[in-house]
């Protein structure tokens, strides 16, 4: 073995997404592979556990791991490389907030199941059957790993050094990173490593500081294509996302969906959301800003946190979130 | 009885993990594939704003984000009760043709390329990317590439982002495009369509060229004569976007055409405990355990498979190569699994020139890219073919468009069974008593899981290129016995 450093990447409840991402760096992942030996990559390199599980502790330089945590096997696998790993990174929306894998805690697992495997019109399950972590089966018994009733993220489960935000990181913004790792220009332990602007700091459209009466689905409205589309009553995430994308969606006509996560000193996503939205509305009359609201954002967990819930205030239900509403100008926390 | 379990090999959703039973007389009992994760997305998605469906269930999978978005979309088209203009329908199957191109050439290339290529015996550590550049040449790497990151950008540019597109509303797209975008996406299209035929030609030169490689795909190991599912065209003919979804059974006679939002009265899905992982199969067959036959309702939904469902192919080139396979592998249906990567071959050609049909059609950069829905939302179905098979989405809202159920079968699932008695059968003709476990072995065994290109083992092979595999031998206590690494160090 070389005197490389040594490089780990995993997924765990993840899309994908984050792999292609990587892939996304193109020729660049050669400048990584000078740098790094890849010691551990299931998705395209190998798939040791076994030597991971063998190695000293601390024995792997850096470790980006993306994907949330809802089985025992993801927890084993997290556990493991915190242990191997002098470094790691949440990579990626899942492992830093949860993503759309912790939007699973609007429910448990005994709803998840009950849906999947029993009430779906297509599934015909008379012997009522679900999956089992063991099964006797003519030939022996084979196991599956045990299904978690709460999606947690990285750091909810092992310490986490940095995060690397997105929905996936862009590529340009996962070369950033590695180039401050390799260089050794890092943040402080516990960072984001990000810009500390937001998605609006990155949006060609204009604002007019114009007030709204009324919100919008955005189904029910054709965006003017140069008009700040939160000005247009379209529930942007712009203005509490962390910048580092260049307003893609925005671009498309499409508002900011928030992949990026809170930026620096916003502490809960959705609070910060219902302010900023409060703001824009053409109203003093505190009732009639929350008929505002309520009428044009009937699903706040879905408008706000929908890549945050596992990381936010609020994590999981206690009853599923169906029908909830948040008062304007409060915290979303009390939801 | 002694087990052979291979895990991790590459994930459908999770890892997959395959465990190969052994019996007394050390022949192969049974095999599964286990597929370890679940994430929920029918009850979460329980609550939500039907709109934001797109850009939820896009994150069902990072490698086709677009087949979700795209399914999803229509759903929204059915519950909103609105028809897009033909300028959005157009836009629509024209960003989904550009995916459709660019994934299947990252499938063939990446991850199926390196067994027929560089050969399903060579050494492992040529069996890959790099093996195939070094076989070819860095010339032809450098088209895959180009081709991979011109579709990479076109998808950016017409949806908004390279993974997690955010363009697909009720009623049309976000955005439409310019002149110079078209003109583009014209000049990029037409070298997209040069590299298919490069593409087919390179699998007739190597591949068809090679008696060993033509008896491997003919062989009986890899062959499992199942119904055919796919989606055709009023003329029965391949289409990805949109049409009917058509069935045939193993002797290609056709069992059901059906319009989409009608799905739950042809497919059902089992539950088995071993797997996280649902089995759907023909309803109106019914289930019969993991056998193939006409009396068993276990279908598959691939390229090959959309090839044998349909009459042929809506462009003049691709129906050429469509022809051409028929008649070289003894005519419709094929049932060989191996055939799936040469059909890929001409779907992706079909592709190619679907996207500069639509590129250099007069309504493609029209104003009117949307309409607003009216009617109050309920139910809706959405369907596309995914590339890994039929992608079904069916939503129900309340008046508010808020949703309150939803399914989802997805392209690998429809597969999971087959993929299933793939794995078993190819485990079968090759594990025999006193039989040497060694690496080509294994990877003639994976191959049989490789041709249905599960979701999660096509981009993300571009490294090394071959699954790594741990297995291991073990008596009947659990004590292992013996154990081979490939690619493992």
């Amino acid at each position: 073995m070389s005197d490389k450093g040594k490089l780990a990447l995993y997924w765990a409840a993840s899309c994908g997404g984050c792999e292609i991402a990587v892939l996304g760096i193109d020729d660049k992942i050669l400048k990584v592979a000078e740098a790094f030996d890849i010691v551990f990559w299931p998705c395209a390199v190998d798939g040791k556990v076994r030597s991971i599980e063998k190695m000293p502790d601390k024995g792997i330089d850096l470790c980006l791991f993306n994907g949330a945590i809802r089985t025992s096997e993801q927890e084993y696998m997290a556990r493991l490389l915190r242990q191997k790993s002098k470094v790691l990174v949440a990579f990626g929306s899942c492992a830093h907030e949860g993503c759309i894998p912790g939007l699973g805690n609007v429910a448990n697992r005994e709803e998840i199941f009950q849906i999947a495997y029993h009430e779906t019109p297509s599934t015909v399950n008379p012997q009522g059957t679900r999956p089992q972590t063991e099964t006797q089966v003519p030939e022996g018994t084979l196991y599956l790993p045990v299904f978690y009733d709460t999606v947690k993220t990285l750091d909810q489960t092992v310490p986490v050094d940095y995060y690397l935000p997105g929905c996936p990181p862009e590529p340009e913004r996962i070369w950033d990173a590695l180039t401050a790792i390799l260089t050794g220009q890092l943040p402080p332990a516990g960072s984001v490593i990000g810009a500390q602007t937001t998605v609006c700091d990155e949006c060609s459209r204009t604002r007019q500081e114009k007030k709204i009466k009324e919100f919008k689905r955005t189904w029910e409205i054709i965006p003017d294509p140069e008009v700040c589309l939160l000005e247009q009553g379209i529930v942007c995430c712009g203005i509490a996302t962390r910048a580092g994308c260049g307003a893609l969606c925005p671009t498309v006509g499409s508002p900011c969906l928030g992949c990026y996560g809170p930026n620096s000193g916003v502490d809960d996503f959705g609070a910060r959301m219902i302010t900023a939205l409060a703001s824009v509305i053409d109203s003093d009359d505190p009732d009639e800003i929350q008929a505002i609201i309520d009428k044009g954002i009937p699903d706040p967990i879905g408008s706000f946190y929908r890549f945050g819930l596992a990381h936010s205030q609020l994590r999981r239900s206690a009853q599923p979130f169906l029908g909830a509403s948040i008062d304007a100008g409060k915290t979303a926390g009390a939801a | 009885m002694q087990r052979i379990s291979i895990d991790p090999i590459t994930r459908l959703e999770g890892h997959g993990k395959i465990d190969i039973f052994l019996d007394e007389q050390g022949e192969v009992a049974n095999a599964y594939l286990q597929v370890p994760e679940l994430r929920g997305f029918e009850r979460f998605c329980v609550g939500r704003q039907a709109e934001d469906m797109p850009n939820i269930t896009d994150r069902i999978c990072g490698v086709c984000p677009e087949a979700h978005h795209m399914a999803s979309t229509k759903a929204l088209d059915a519950l909103f009760h609105v028809d897009p203009p033909p300028t959005a329908k157009k836009l629509r199957e024209l960003f989904y043709s550009i995916f459709f191109a660019t994934d299947h050439t990252t499938h063939f290339y990446a991850l199926a390329g390196p067994d027929f290529v560089v050969g399903p015996e060579a050494p492992a550590l040529e069996r890959n990317i790099l093996g195939i550049i070094k076989k070819v040449g860095m010339d032809i790497a450098g088209k895959v590439l180009k081709m991979r990151r011109d579709g990479h950008h076109l998808i950016k540019m017409i949806g908004g982002r390279p993974v997690h597109p955010n363009w697909g509303l009720p009623g049309g797209v976000s955005r439409g495009i310019t002149e110079a975008q078209r003109q583009e996406i014209e000049k990029l299209g037409r070298e997209a369509i040069e590299f298919a035929r490069f593409s087919l030609k390179l699998f007739d030169d190597i591949v068809l060229g090679n008696k060993a490689y033509l008896d491997l795909i003919t062989g009986g190991i890899y062959t499992h004569a199942t119904y055919n599912m796919g989606t055709v065209d009023a003329d029965n003919r391949v289409t990805f976007y949109d049409g009917m979804i058509r069935v045939v059974g193993p002797d290609g006679k056709e069992h059901a055409k059906y319009h989409p939002k009608d799905y739950a009265e042809y497919v059902a899905e089992r539950v088995e405990p071993w797997s996280y992982l649902k089995f759907p199969y023909l309803k109106k067959v019914g289930w019969k355990g993991f056998v193939d036959g006409v009396d068993s309702g276990v279908y598959k939904a691939t390229p090959l498979s959309r090839l044998n469902a349909a009459d042929g192919m809506a462009t003049a080139l691709a129906q050429e190569e469509y022809e051409r396979m028929y008649s070289t592998l003894g005519g419709k249906p094929v049932h060989h699994t191996l055939a799936t990567h040469w059909a890929r071959l001409v779907e992706l050609l079909y592709a190619t020139e679907r996207w500069v049909e639509l590129a250099t059609d007069p309504e493609i950069t029209g104003p009117d890219y949307r309409i607003l829905p009216s009617a109050t939302p309920d139910e809706g179905v959405g369907c596309v073919e995914a590339p890994r098979g039929t992608l079904t989405h069916h939503y129900w809202s309340d008046e508010r468009g808020i949703l309150t159920r939803v399914n989802l079968i997805v392209g690998t699932t429809n597969n999971n069974a087959a993929i299933n008695m793939s794995v078993k059968k190819a485990a079968q003709g090759l594990i025999h008593k006193g039989t040497v476990i060694k690496e080509g072995l294994l990877n003639t065994i994976e191959m049989a899981y490789r041709a249905y290109d599960p979701c999660m083992a096509c981009a993300t092979h571009t490294l090394p290129g071959q699954m790594p595999l741990e297995v291991t031998l073990r008596a009947p206590d659990g004590e292992p016995i013996d154990s081979f690494q490939q690619n493992l160090d």
